[in-house]
């Protein structure tokens, strides 16, 4: 199935204007039509993802692919990888330090709320290469 | 509970240069850690925060959230009232402090998420 293809380059240097993609993706399926809360949870899901990028990974690239029955975003940074993914998939842990938690994140709810805001999610990370975070939110008939 | 409420119940200034005084809100989410807003905020609702920066707008857009009050009397910068200008989120500054806003609002009958699950 075809699907409309958007890629992104997020920039790590500035983080202002983090979640600039995120706000051109939302913008772009709300236009295409998909139901509020398919576009609420892919929202949350790359907003949470680009933000992880920016604060830990010095940016990279997202790509979505937007089909009839589902959105796929796959985010892929040169970041430091994850050296240990169950903990980083525990709510309230994180690596983030004092300057990321006065900017309002660095929480530890990233990973685990991308999670929860999709219908599957696959991170796949090495140590000192990088992090490539595959989402996929199902649009319900 | 409208806008309008709001503005009068927090003796709140309008930042904003647009404003729809009779859009509903139903719930509101006070917090600095937009992660914890990203996570528990609940449709048409109020995000009381102090922290001030362009990302607490862009949480607001991407949670779809009605209006931002600042607390503690923060500032928005020019840049940030043009923005939410341009997505369409009212801005307002109140003088109290968050615990005194969110007491505010809870007694004028508005609650927030209740308990987060698990």
């Amino acid at each position: 199935m075809d699907s409309i293809h958007y890629h992104y380059l997020v920039d790590g240097e500035d983080f202002a204007r983090a979640g600039e993609a995120s706000s051109s993706l939302k913008s772009k399926l709300k236009q295409l039509g998909f139901p509020p809360d398919v576009i609420r949870r892919c929202s949350i899901a790359i907003y949470e993802g680009e933000i992880n990028m920016v604060i830990h990974a010095d940016g990279g690239d997202i790509d979505v692919d937007i089909y009839p029955d589902k959105i796929v975003m796959v985010l892929k940074d040169k970041g430091p990888g994850i050296p240990d993914i169950d903990l980083a998939m525990q709510a309230g842990w994180s690596t983030a330090k004092e300057q990321i938690l006065s900017l309002g994140f660095g929480a530890g709810m990233g990973l685990p709320n991308m999670k929860k805001s999709s219908d599957e999610m696959n991170v796949e990370t090495e140590i000192g290469v990088g992090t490539t975070v595959t989402m996929t939110v199902n649009v319900p008939n | 509970m409208v806008v309008a409420d709001i503005i009068k119940l927090l003796d709140a200034n309008v930042i904003s240069n647009e404003i729809d005084m009779n859009h509903p809100v139903k719930t509101v989410c006070g917090s600095d850690m937009m992660s914890d807003v990203l996570a528990f905020i609940k449709k048409d609702a109020v995000l009381l925060t102090g922290l001030n920066n362009l990302q607490v707008l862009r949480t607001a857009e991407m949670m779809d959230i009605v209006c931002i009050v600042f607390v503690r009397g923060k500032t928005p910068s020019a840049e940030m009232v043009a923005m939410a200008d341009e997505l369409n989120i009212y801005m307002l500054q109140t003088q109290y402090t968050m615990f005194d806003t969110c007491g505010i609002l809870y007694e004028a009958g508005l609650r927030g998420g209740r308990k987060v699950d698990g």
